[in-house]
Order: C-alpha cells, then structure tokens, then sequence
C-alpha cells in the first residue's frame, strides 16, 4: 500500500474570484522576462542614462561653479524622458514582439480562452507586461531623479516651483506606455512570427519618420509633423512639460494621432485575440 | 430514483462559419459519466465543444453546461470545466510544472495550491519524472499528456477531450484510455470525449452521439444502440461469370453493387469492412433466409455467412449511412 497515493485528487481550496486572471498572465510574463540574462543585460543598459542625469544633479547641487554649465530645469526631465525613446524601443520590441505571437505559433489562445478569463483580460495581461516594462525605463527613473534632486539640494524650492513635474513624468510615460504597447501588441496580434512582428514595428516606426521626413522637404514646414509616431510623442512631451512646442502642428492634433492609433491598436486585437481561428 | 440532470444540453442549435454551417439544428443531450461524441472528420464535434465553451457564438440555439446557460454564464462554466484541445497547444517558453501551475491560476486556483496539484496531476497523467522539461521539447504523447493535466489541474466537474489518442502509440494511447476512463468511473469527473476513433468510444464511455454533417445521426447508452432490432450477419459471396454476364437472358447480368442494391431494397442494410466480406443487417424478425432467398433468385453463390453481434461501427455506419 503506497504511503502518499500520488494520483488524482479532488480540490477543495479557495479559488479567486474572476475579473483579476489578468494579474496572473502579468505576473507570469514579467517573471518569464526576468528570467532572461539578455533582457537583464538591457534593462541594465537602458539606466545608464538615468546615471548620467543623476550625476547631473548631483554636480549641479554641489558644485556652484558648475551649476550654470548643468543647471537643472523641468526641460532636463523632458530631455531625459526623450533620450530614453531608444530604450523604449528596444525594450518594446524585446518583450513585445513575442507577447502574442509566440501564443499564437503555439496554439496558446484556446488554454487561455478556455479558462475563466475574457479576451479583454487576456489583453490587458499581456498590455500590462510591456507596459510594465516601459515605464521602468521611463517614468521610474525619471520619478527617481525629481527625487534625487530633492534629496541632493536638500530643499523642495525646485519641486514646489515646478510641481508640475510629478504629474507630467506619469503622464508622458503612461502615453509612451501605452501608445508603443498597444501599438506592439496589435502588430503582435497579426503574426505567429514574433522576429516578423518586431521588423514591422521598426518599419511602422521609422516609415513614419521617412514620410514625415519627405513631406517636410516638399512643403518646407513642420505643419505636417502629424505623420511621424515620434514627432507626435515630442510634441505632447512638450505641451505637458510646458516648454516650447517643436513643431508646427498643434498638440491637440497629435494627441488625436495617437488615440486613433491606439483606438485602431483596439479594433485590431478585438479582431485577432479569439479562441477559435475561423478561416472561411 | 430520478434521472440526474444531464451536465450538457442543447436545444436547436446552429453554429455557422461565414456561410458554412457547423452545426446544423443540434438538440441533444449529454448526461452525467463518459459520453462520447463521435463522427467522420468535419461531422462538427470540436465546434460544439467550441461552442459550449462559448469560444464559438451560435446564430441559433440555446446550450446549457453544468446547469448554466452559456450565452451569460460562460466565464462561470469555463471555471468549472477543463479543456484538452485536439491540436498541440502550450505556453511558449515554460516547463510542464510552470504550464500547468500557471493553466491553475488562471483557473482561479491561488498560487501554492496550484503548484502543488500541478506536481499531483503531472504525476497522474504520468509526466512525473518529466514535470521540469520544457514543454517545448515533449514528444507527441507528452504533449497530449500535458494538454490532459492542464485541463485537470483545477478539478473540474466537466472534462472536454477533443481527440485525446491523436498521434500517440498503441501503449501510450492505451494509457490515456485508461486515465479515462479513471476519471469517469473512479474519480467521477463527467467526461466527454470527441473522437472519430470508435474503439476508444466503445472503451471509455457509456454513451455515445453520433455526429454527422453538423447533425445528430444517433445518440443513447452505447448497450442500447448495441441491443439487436434485427440480425447481423457477416457476408461473403461470389458471382459466378455466367452470371455475371447473364447473356443471351433478356436481363443485365449481376454484379457486385447489383447485389448490393438488391439487398438494400429488401431493407437489409449492408456495410463493407472487407473486400469481400460485408455486414449486412436484417431488420426485423428476418434472417439468413432472407439472404439466401435474395441470392438465389440472383443466382449469386454465398461462400460464408455467419451470424455476428452488433458493434458500436454498426450503429456509427447506420448512423452515418456509411457504406
């Protein structure tokens, strides 16, 4: 007689109520992520620049001589924010090449969707891994260096005049977050090859810039900045910093590029995110 | 003592992909144990499995799964019942362990517990010493094995298994009969089982619906479909060549499917299994006379027959009309 049948039992314990299971598929994938030494080694990578700013700020509050040469302005903080696009990038194509393809190419929606859990929440599983990601290298560094300035100087005068900067470093990081995810995700959607996903979402990125780019040349102004995914982010960066805007477009326009491209971002996944692939 | 409610209905329902209909007017039932649903590739079973997992949306129907309607209660249902699909299906990038663990959370399950009845259920489906491989590299029958323990990880009431022997050999698939046929009659977990393998109906379940065109063919205890409305006889018969060619007669000389057509008018009906035997099964209080009658007036020679017990191919090619 065995001493501990290793066979089938019933289960009688807790089970959570539905409506969280997207926690579970993010906790998963930041887990997987992490796992990585690659993805490590970048996420490493990406925070140099926050160590150079720090360094910044640690100059400028201890050495007055230097304090003009590297003076600390909220324009710092938006400067830094944009310098870490390419972190972004590389991180977004990183985790989010894979996030939907790869459950694609094997077979994974039909385990997920036979679960308790909804397409939405399937979604927002996956939205909230890349998202995570994101604003680690973006509003988690950039919240970290108002703070060390605060620390280095050791007074809130510059916090209390510019306390703007606390909610525009959230909010400029939640609309890169969720503008570069929803728009990787969507691309992640259409394809089971997560290397073809992350060559298209390269080539949507600096096609935008290449038309922009063409354009500018042809009509010797900055009216049609609106085409270009960056030009767009820059412009809104600088209406919610309140520094100078660089482009002649309005930021309200730029505002509706990118809530159409996440609202299409939408569209595309509640079309390609089901359980049963329906060829007709 | 009264009937306990079927764990499965469906009323009228019709499942259509763009123009093409899956399902077509469906009603039927599955009770409480192992029901089979078995059909020829494309009757509709894994759209009714879809559907009743509310992954497909009928145009037309009502399904009720474990008492509740699955057009608002779905997320309910799928808390309650496990899913093995037909085609390779796992999480990118994680071990058995992890899958399986992750497959309970998701069904609700807190973390530790799912952990600790993955270890249980990868040891019951018998990938015990296997749990720390990555799925990605199983063999077919693993990977049939693991899609088996994610559906079991949450202790469902209800099981789906669409084609659960596809692709494994003849030992593995014994196994996973037998794992079955555990669940059904020791554990009491409700099985339904989709194949179009019959052998593995006839050993696992206790009933059966026979799909076939998107349409209910037959359905009712396997023993009862079994149960004789008539003989069945194994049939081997030659033609003779002058007979054959019949000349000179006024009439076309028989041939093999002349016989056949024959037979059938009589209202026997005939199945192939080999080239030159058939079964035929005579309605009814008839017997081999019948046959004997036909053959002579035919003139066509019977070198065997013997009489023989209905099998579940017999009610799935009646169903069917396979010929």
């Amino acid at each position: 007689m065995p001493i501990h049948d290793q066979g089938y039992r019933h289960y009688g314990g807790q089970r959570s109520a539905p409506g969280r299971r997207w926690a579970v598929i993010a906790r998963a994938g930041v887990r997987t992520m992490f796992s990585k030494k690659a993805f490590i080694g970048l996420l490493l990578s990406s925070w140099l620049p926050f160590f150079v700013r720090a360094v910044q700020i640690y100059i400028s509050t201890t050495v007055p001589q230097a304090a003009s040469l590297v003076a600390v302005t909220p324009d710092t903080f938006k400067a830094f924010l944009e310098q870490q696009s390419i972190w972004v990038f590389f991180i977004t194509v990183y985790v989010g090449s894979g996030l939907i393809a790869n459950d694609r190419r094997a077979n994974a929606l039909q385990i997920y969707l036979s679960k308790p859990l909804t397409r939405v929440e399937y979604i927002f599983g996956k939205l909230a891994i890349l998202m995570f990601f994101i604003l680690l290298v973006t509003g988690v560094p950039g919240l970290v260096l108002l703070l060390l300035q605060i620390v280095f100087t050791g007074e809130l005068t510059f916090f209390r005049e510019n306390i703007h900067l606390l909610p525009a470093i959230t909010l400029f990081s939640m609309i890169q977050a969720l503008t570069f995810s929803s728009t990787m995700l969507a691309l992640s959607s259409l394809s089971k090859s997560s290397r073809y996903v992350a060559i298209l979402y390269a080539a949507v990125l600096f096609m935008s810039q290449a038309i922009y780019g063409v354009l500018r040349a042809v009509t010797g102004g900055t009216d049609v900045a609106w085409v270009s995914l960056s030009a767009n982010m820059t412009q809104i960066g600088s209406a919610i910093f309140r520094v100078p805007l660089e482009y002649r477009t309005p930021w309200p326009v730029s505002v509706t590029v990118l809530a159409a491209l996440v609202a299409a971002s939408a569209v595309v996944l509640e079309k390609r995110v089901r359980g049963v692939e329906i060829v007709t | 003592m009264p009937e306990p409610d079927p764990v499965v209905s469906l009323e009228n329902v019709t499942v259509m992909y763009g123009r093409q209909a899956a399902l077509r007017d469906v009603s039927t039932v599955f009770p409480v144990g192992a029901v089979g649903l078995l059909g020829p590739n494309g009757a509709g079973k894994s759209s009714m499995i879809k559907s009743l997992l509310g992954l497909v949306v009928p145009s037309r129907g009502r399904m009720r799964v474990l008492g509740l309607d699955v057009a608002h209660q779905a997320l309910p249902i799928r808390a309650r019942v496990g899913y093995m699909p037909e085609t390779d299906s796992h999480i990118p990038g994680m071990n058995a362990v992890s899958f399986v663990a992750y497959c309970g959370e998701l069904a609700g399950l807190p973390g530790v517990d799912a952990m600790q009845r993955a270890h249980e259920v990868l040891f019951y489906v018998g990938l015990g010493e296997a749990r720390y491989r990555n799925v990605e590299t199983y063999s077919t029958g693993m990977k049939q094995r693991i899609k088996l323990a994610q559906a079991l990880v949450h202790d469902p009431d209800l099981l789906f298994l669409d084609e659960p022997t596809n692709g494994m050999d003849p030992r593995g698939r014994d196994e996973m009969l037998d794992l079955v046929r555990d669940l059904a009659l020791v554990k009491n977990v409700n099985v339904i089982v989709s194949s179009h393998l019959l052998p593995d109906i006839e050993y696992t379940c206790s009933h059966v619906v026979v799909m076939d065109k998107g349409q209910i063919a037959a359905h009712g205890p396997i023993a009862s479909l079994k149960q004789p409305r008539g003989r069945v006889f194994e049939l081997r018969f030659k033609i003779p060549a002058s007979v054959g060619i019949a000349a000179g007669e006024g009439r076309e000389g028989t041939t093999f499917e002349s016989f056949v057509e024959r037979l059938r008018a009589a209202g026997l009906e005939c199945h192939a299994t080999e080239e030159d035997v058939m079964r035929v099964f005579v309605p009814g209080e008839g017997g081999a006379r019948e046959i004997f009658g036909i053959a002579a007036a035919e003139r066509v020679q019977i070198r065997h027959l013997r009489p023989s017990v209905p099998t579940l191919e017999d009610v799935f090619a009646q169903a069917v009309g396979e010929q």
